[in-house]
């Protein structure tokens, strides 16, 4: 048991490998039938280690029949992974055919694997999904001896890991006698994947194998030269040393962000670039290909540096990088790992990394980053419930492929660890929502998608029902995005449409590497040009940019606290830390320190929550609420990671009563009812569930004017059936998840617990100097005069009763460059004060960065 | 609520920020693109949606009726989203409609969306009506209206975005210039196509003046004429 047969201890042996320990750990298990679950960091021979038993197996029993499913986050990664276990099965002869499945398959290939299964399937949450709506699954899945699940630890806790969830729990009643195998990188808390992986939702099934850990990874943290900077996240003051370190390794990674951020440092890299190194830029919104022609050069070593974004977190291994840099702070230590791994795939050597903070909080963060990986502790959030949308889906789905039973059904549903706990009432809702829309008014009786028989068997009611479940199948709603295209036809990738809203013709914007010129719009794109005159502008996204994670700010915080734990900071952060010491005081580790200060005609209001970004930017708004309510004429508010800032007419006094735990009880619903958050989560939950029809890539032509809104429908069904089981779905993601309500409740029980301690000072302190430093890139735009500023404020309250307030903070802190405010062709505008450090920088760059040669 | 007045063709006409247009000379009201039914058309597709949205717009109609008091009401077509959204009114529904226009006089624009009269509802049913110097369409007509008439009409459901510090607001809007008049569109259930589209820029040739739809009043701004605009009729003409 557990040994490999000849044939294989020979291949083995011929490469000069040994088998790992995790590999036969591995072997084991799925001899005696059991499912695993293996950790392991980056290198280790993972996916060899997850296929070994089933080629092993194939090897001893050859047959016919598809054998083993695998399945991965990324299309990429399943092709790839084909690739490489091609290598072992064609030099040991044996008689396996791997193929992978994804959206690219051509149709032909399509309709051969359902009739003739390969051996091993390689493919992708969506498209198993897919799969398992065809009348044939259960004759294609009944022979089916493992399931191996890829960076589970990506998918876990996901939309898609709801979907792949519930597809593994169909998969379960097709093919029972299948055991399951989860690859993941390593994480804090495995127990939660494993139940993820589990048939039957319970930990105790998976078996748990742990990889011996890789070298320690070697982590710099790299300054500026010159004065460390106060605020911003972009790093650039540190491009100088960045470029050098790409000038002395090999192949270098720099990731960074966010799009924004990429396209500003591939800028400035290029600036610097005297050498005319190959460098390259990788992000989500470029088009396919152009990211392609990126990561191809990459794999061929025709590049010594791409900057990337979270679109190289995972994927493809290749082999050969030398050193990743981050830019900007880490955010989360898993996050960090994973980056780190992309150096060096192999796990005795160790990662070269290079951390290069923005800013002096983002220096703490790094220290605090480091240590935790020194210390071997990692970040992890909590299992949260499976989502309801994905449910409704799921239901449909089922009865496209068969006629089923509710009981049966729901039986199997809670067999998946995310939706262990569901009430039945809500497998119920979903399933009247599947049928008839589930309104109490029930007028679309005839419009039914659902149809019981006289056994109460379910069943779909047309096959245009079942077609429109295949358009629309998936959980990755993508915002509604623009093409950007050249005049003259050359397309160059997408933007949000709300930032393309903002542009005027003549406005130029930095995107895909070049300086555009925005020249108007026609039916489906937005029409630029290149060059363009003027401070550019960077195209932001949307939720794009991580939060600190609850753990990192923890360890953040007890830096902050204890001076014995300054020895790691370089002088200028000490010094920074001692004058705040002097002129207030240090954030406890518990209870909560604000500050309140005059500072132009306002006051100012500073919490040190460290709870990040998105629940900082919900306390903002119910602590303003609260201010609003008490008097003291809240003039707006600015959430960072660290801290919460608001300012207002009149003194805040008794400060207390800001943070205390009721705000979460009116002030709260009363948010609820209006959140621009709550609107995009319903968006998201309405297509997830099958109301409305996803964005089809290529129809749009049929005019933007005839999709349906969802905010006009948001806005109805909230008149007229609050409790309908999609509002439900978005109050409860929307409460569990995204606004980080549970981070709130800790910050304020923390407070109650702790103390507050209420600071008055003449003037700003010198922790608080990042928050208005970002304050005033964007609120005060600089030299456009108050009464511009006062009219657009007075618009946005009035024509939304306040409820813009929160989506235009989140949108000018969530990206930045900040999106310049009140850009009217006034002079005003046009002072160059405005014009930020990154303005400048940038029209000194070269208008035409070609393609990485 | 506060409406705004604007002078077109000599006449004193106010826009309301509920997205109707009154004519008080002449005790008229004017109102686009309701879709009444839209819902339930979306239902018989297999999209689900709420089916409140004609409860919803005629109860947002019936405020600004009971607001305004006109004698004459004017829609300016794709009241109904398709042929038989009139037959498709529920029975509350339809009654609650024929009491709301009991007493006025009706006049339904024939639309693209319900190019046929609407069945036992009271008013006439024509393709474009005229009174005084005011042409009621449902589609604007490109090209130059004679010199002291002034058009108004719905169908493109004029929404336009309004820089602000950090971002913009998006919202329906009226949009006009000396001559043309657009209605935002009415409907719980219409969207908004941008004014600064080519279809919609075309017929601003000059520029005109938005008037976004707030709670309380309306926030106008002016609106160049747009390049895009400017290229559509370089390459029409």
């Amino acid at each position: 048991m557990g040994t490999l047969p000849e044939l294989f201890a020979a291949w083995f042996a011929s490469r000069g490998w040994a088998p790992r320990p995790h590999q036969l750990a591995l072997l084991r298990a799925a001899q005696r039938g059991e499912s695993a679950l293996l950790v392991a960091p980056t290198g280790g021979g993972k996916t060899l280690a997850g296929f070994l038993p089933s080629l092993i197996d194939l090897h001893a029993r050859p047959r016919d029949g598809l054998h083993t499913l695998y399945i991965s986050p990324l299309k990429a990664l399943a092709v790839d992974i084909a690739r490489n276990l091609g290598a072992p099965v064609q030099e040991m002869g044996l008689p396996i055919r791997i193929e992978t499945r994804t959206g690219d398959t051509p149709p032909n290939r399509r309709a051969r694997q359902r009739v003739d299964p390969p051996h091993c399937l390689l493919t992708t949450p969506e498209s198993l999904a897919l799969l398992l709506t065809l009348p044939d699954a259960g004759t294609m899945f009944g022979g089916l001896g493992a399931v191996v699940v890829d960076e589970i630890h990506a998918l876990a806790g996901s939309k898609r890991g709801d979907q792949l969830s519930l597809g593994l729990a169909r998969l379960s009643v097709l093919a029972p006698a299948a055991r399951r195998v989860g690859l993941s990188a390593t994480v804090a808390h495995p127990d939660p994947l494993r139940c993820f992986l589990s048939p039957s939702g319970r930990a105790g099934d998976v078996a748990l194998v742990l990889g011996e850990g890789g070298a320690e990874p070697r982590l710099d943290i790299l300054l500026p030269e010159g004065r460390l900077p106060w605020g911003g996240h972009m790093g650039l003051a540190s491009m100088p040393e960045v470029y050098r370190r790409i000038r002395g390794a090999g192949v270098t990674i720099v990731f960074v962000n966010t799009r924004a951020q990429a396209e500003l440092c591939f800028q400035a890299l290029w600036r610097l670039n005297d050498d005319n190194l190959p460098i390259g830029l990788h992000h989500g919104s470029l088009t396919v290909e152009q990211r392609r022609k990126v990561e191809a050069a990459m794999a061929a070593g025709r590049l010594r540096a791409v900057v990337a974004t979270a679109s190289l977190d995972l994927g493809i291994d290749w082999g050969a990088v030398d050193q990743v840099v981050q830019v900007g702070a880490p955010k989360g230590v898993a996050r960090l790992l994973q980056r780190i791994g992309r150096a060096n795939h192999r796990m005795d050597e160790a990662s070269e990394a290079v951390l290069v903070p923005a800013n002096r909080f983002e220096v703490i963060e790094c220290v605090a980053a480091r240590q935790a990986i020194a210390a071997h502790e990692l970040d992890g959030e909590p299992p949260r419930p499976g989502g309801l949308d994905v449910l409704c889906q799921h239901i449909l789905a089922v009865a496209v492929a068969g006629p089923f039973l509710p009981d049966d059904l729901y039986a199997e549903v809670i067999r998946a660890a995310p939706y262990a706990a569901l009430p039945r009432r809500d497998f119920d809702d979903a399933l009247r929502f599947v049928g008839d829309g589930g309104y109490a008014l029930q007028s679309y009786d005839r419009f039914r998608r659902l149809f019981r028989d006289a056994e109460g068997r379910i069943h779909v009611k047309s096959a245009a029902v079942a077609r429109q479940l295949r358009m629309n199948l998936g959980t990755i709603v993508e915002t509604p995005l623009m093409k950007v295209k050249l005049r003259g036809g050359k397309l160059l990738g997408e933007v949000e449409e709300w930032f393309v809203s903002t542009l005027t013709p003549g406005d130029c914007f930095i995107f895909a590497g070049q300086l555009l010129r925005f020249e108007g719009l026609d039916a489906l794109a937005c029409i630029v040009s290149r060059g363009g005159e003027g401070e550019p502008r960077v195209p932001a996204y949307a939720g794009s940019r991580m939060p600190l994670t609850t753990y990192l700010a923890a360890r953040v915080r007890a830096i902050l606290h204890d001076p014995e734990a300054w020895r790691g900071l370089p002088e200028p952060v000490r010094e920074w830390l001692r004058q705040q010491q002097r002129h207030s005081e240090l954030p406890p580790a518990d209870g909560l320190l604000v500050e309140t200060f005059p500072r132009g005609e306002k006051w100012f209001l500073v919490a040190y929550c460290f709870e990040g970004r998105l629940a900082h930017q919900t306390l903002g708004m119910l602590v303003t609420r609260r201010m609003e309510r008490l008097g003291m004429a809240p003039l707006g508010y600015l959430a960072t990671d660290y801290v919460l800032a608001a300012w207002s007419a009149f003194e805040p006094r008794g400060v207390e009563r800001l943070f205390e735990q009721d705000i979460l009880g009116e002030e709260l619903e009363e948010w609820m009812a209006e959140s621009s958050l709550l609107r995009r989560t319903f968006r998201n939950i309405a297509t997830i569930a099958g109301l409305i029809d996803k964005n089809q890539p290529g129809k749009e032509n049929s005019g933007r004017q005839m999709t349906m809104n969802a905010d006009l429908i948001y806005d109805v069904l909230r008149r007229h059936e609050p409790d309908h089981i999609l509002l439900r779905a978005t109050r409860q993601e929307a409460a569990a998840g995204l606004t980080d309500i549970a981070r709130i409740g800790l910050l304020l029980a923390r407070a109650r617990a702790g103390g507050i301690r209420h600071r008055v000072l003449d003037h700003v302190s010198p922790l608080a100097v990042p928050a208005l430093i970002e304050e005033g890139r964007t609120w005060v735009a600089g030299g456009a005069g108050d009464a511009l500023l006062a009219e657009a404020e007075a618009l946005v309250e009035e024509a939304t009763g306040g409820a813009e307030m929160f989506r235009e903070t989140l949108a000018s802190v969530s990206e930045h460059l900040p999106p310049q405010g009140g850009r009217t062709r006034r002079p005003a505008d046009r002072a160059p004060e405005r014009r930020g450090r990154n303005a400048r920088f940038i029209r000194s760059a070269p208008k035409n960065l070609g393609a990485p040669r | 609520m506060s409406a705004a007045p604007i002078h077109l063709a000599g006449q004193r006409l106010m826009l309301c920020p509920s997205g109707v247009l009154a004519w008080p000379a002449e005790r008229l009201l004017v109102v686009a693109d309701l879709h009444l039914e839209k819902g339930s058309s979306f239902a018989a597709r297999g999209s689900l949606l709420p089916p409140y949205d004609t409860r919803e717009t005629l109860e947002r109609l019936a405020l600004a009726l009971r607001r305004w008091k006109p004698a004459r009401l004017v829609l300016l077509g794709d009241s109904f989203h398709d042929r038989q959204g009139c037959a498709r009114l529920p029975a509350g529904e339809a009654a609650a409609l024929r009491r709301m226009l009991a007493g006025i006089e009706v006049v339904w624009l024939l639309g693209n969306h319900d190019p046929e009269p609407p069945e036992g509802l009271p008013g006439l049913a024509v393709a474009e009506w005229r009174l005084g110097k005011l042409l009621f369409r449902h589609i604007a007509e490109p090209g130059r209206l004679p010199p002291g008439v002034a058009e108004l009409s719905g169908h493109f459901h004029p929404k336009a975005s309004m820089p602000v510090r950090g971002g913009s607001v998006t919202r329906p809007c009226f949009l006009a210039d000396s001559q043309r008049l657009l209605l935002p569109a009415f409907g719980a259930y219409t969207g908004g196509l941008d004014i600064r589209d080519p279809a919609v820029a075309a017929l601003f040739p000059r520029g005109g003046r938005a008037f976004l739809l707030g709670r309380e009043r309306l926030f106008s701004f002016p609106t160049g004429p747009l390049r895009g605009a400017m290229r559509a009729l370089e390459a029409a003409g």
